[in-house]
């Protein structure tokens, strides 16, 4: 091991991983705002909507996301006829394919809540989407904190596969470094634990937060 | 106040309501009493259409509760429910769980709710629990909060599913005194209870439910010791 080479990349490797992360905080935000317009057309009762979001969803979590990448970047500028920016396509990429994950987290959160809250909401004379907004969804969303944690740190080592579209992330940065110095274990191992470094910030920060909201009262208890 | 013509529900090809006619009076306590799974609480919930009847007329205060144009929301303003497993918001303080309906459906300031709330938690007698969390409250304390949230929308008709069969014998009573409070002062209620003694008490008119069927019906004095029908009478000596 060349640790003074290491020394040398690694604040180039950490610049680059600013990259990692705003692509994956960018992501994650385009996911859960689609993610819960998916999860209330899945569960709207309205059979034209519910389909719709149970296709999208079944579609990108059924194909590869670096297929999925592709086709953002590669195949759908060649039917519209546009120039693709390689960082824009990345962030959609990772911002719909979570959306379909997301989707599927909130739908379980919402279900998970007790029948007798939305039916205690109608009887006050709340429409769905009023029952929706005040009692279903803030408990929902207490529910889905944990997984929606894991969906992000997912999504973070996934935001890697933006490489094949040459975003300079952090992976990106790894394989320019390669390319002048060919140390492989330096380079690599030093990839991988700044993704650890990142992976576990979060899973910290994510533990913080569900604790934080465990103070008063204790989610979707309704007895 | 209420009346239920013909009315009909089928969960699939199972029949639980068979053709139920009834007429509630303004201010009039009807208890509706019956075996499990006679009907009863599926009745009370078809009157706010949290279960959508099969077929048959309902109407509240002269408006239709059934029919296409009808907008339930209206109607439900005007009809609290209190249910069973009492159904509290466990996000929201019990003063939050009061005040909420009156801010977003009947669009009160903050202020006016709150002071509604203030009065109604006053009136159960649970202003020291204003801001407790549901799971900070007891069975009893919990239901008494929701009597509060429903009578927040100031309901002309109040429907209660079973309220104290989910609690604790010896909070059962504060419960029920809470009731009666209501029904002196003149609320309209239709109660499902195995309460006979409130029943008894407080009930202005008894109904006996049993498959799907209004069986019979009348004051308590005529339900309990006079019976008619073959099967009240053996539904009361098994539970009396």
């Amino acid at each position: 091991m060349r640790w003074d080479f290491i020394a040398d990349i690694l604040p180039r490797l950490f610049k680059a991983s600013i990259l990692t992360l705003e692509l994956t905080i960018a992501g994650i935000s385009i996911g859960i705002v689609i993610g819960l317009i998916a999860s209330l057309m899945r569960i709207s009762g309205i059979k034209v909507l519910s389909a719709v979001a149970k296709a999208y969803v079944d579609f990108f979590r059924g194909t590869p996301l670096l297929v999925q990448i592709a086709i953002i970047h590669y195949a759908l500028p060649v039917i519209f006829n546009y120039t693709p920016v390689a960082i824009v396509s990345g962030v959609i990429a990772l911002g719909i394919n979570s959306g379909a994950y997301v989707a599927e987290i909130f739908r379980a959160g919402i279900q998970s809540i007790d029948k007798g809250q939305m039916e205690a909401a109608r009887s006050l004379g709340m429409t769905w989407g009023q029952a929706m907004r005040y009692i279903i969804l803030p408990q929902a969303f207490k529910v889905s904190i944990p997984p929606l944690g894991n969906e992000f740190i997912a999504l973070l080592k996934d935001s890697s596969l933006v490489s094949i579209i040459a975003v300079e992330e952090l992976m990106t940065t790894g394989r320019l470094i390669m390319g002048r110095y060919p140390l492989v274990a330096e380079i690599w191992f030093s990839v991988a634990l700044i993704y650890l470094i990142l992976t576990s910030t979060i899973a910290i920060l994510v533990n913080f937060v569900e604790r934080r909201l465990q103070i008063g009262d204790s989610g979707q208890r309704s007895v | 106040m209420i009346v239920v013509k013909d009315l009909y529900k089928k969960f699939g090809d199972l029949e639980v309501l068979k053709g139920i006619n009834c007429h509630i009076k303004e201010q009039e306590v009807v208890c509706i009493i019956g075996p499990s799974g006679s009907g009863k609480s599926t009745f009370l919930r078809c009157l706010n259409r949290l279960e959508e009847p099969t077929s048959g007329e309902i109407i509240i205060d002269n408006i239709p509760v059934t029919g296409d144009k009808t907008d339930i929301n209206l109607i439900r303003q005007e009809v609290g429910m209190v249910f069973q497993r009492f159904n509290l918001f466990p996000h929201l303080t019990a003063l939050e769980n009061i005040m909420l309906a009156p801010m977003k459906v009947r669009k009160k300031s903050k202020k006016e709710a709150m002071e509604i709330a203030e009065e109604l938690l006053a009136k159960v007698g649970l202003t020291d629990k204003r801001n407790s969390y549901p799971e900070q409250l007891s069975g009893g304390q919990q239901q008494r909060v929701a009597i509060a949230r429903a009578l927040a929308m100031r309901p002309k008709v109040m429907l209660f599913d079973e309220p104290t069969s989910a609690l604790d014998p010896e909070v059962v009573g504060e419960v029920l005194t809470v009731m009666k409070t209501l029904a002196i002062e003149g609320m309209t209620m239709v109660v499902v209870t195995h309460e006979m003694g409130f029943a008894r008490e407080v009930g202005d008119r008894v109904i006996f439910i049993d498959d799907g069927y209004f069986l019979e019906e009348g004051t308590p004095d005529e339900i309990f010791n006079n019976a008619k029908n073959e099967r009240t009478r053996a539904f009361l000596s098994k539970i009396l």
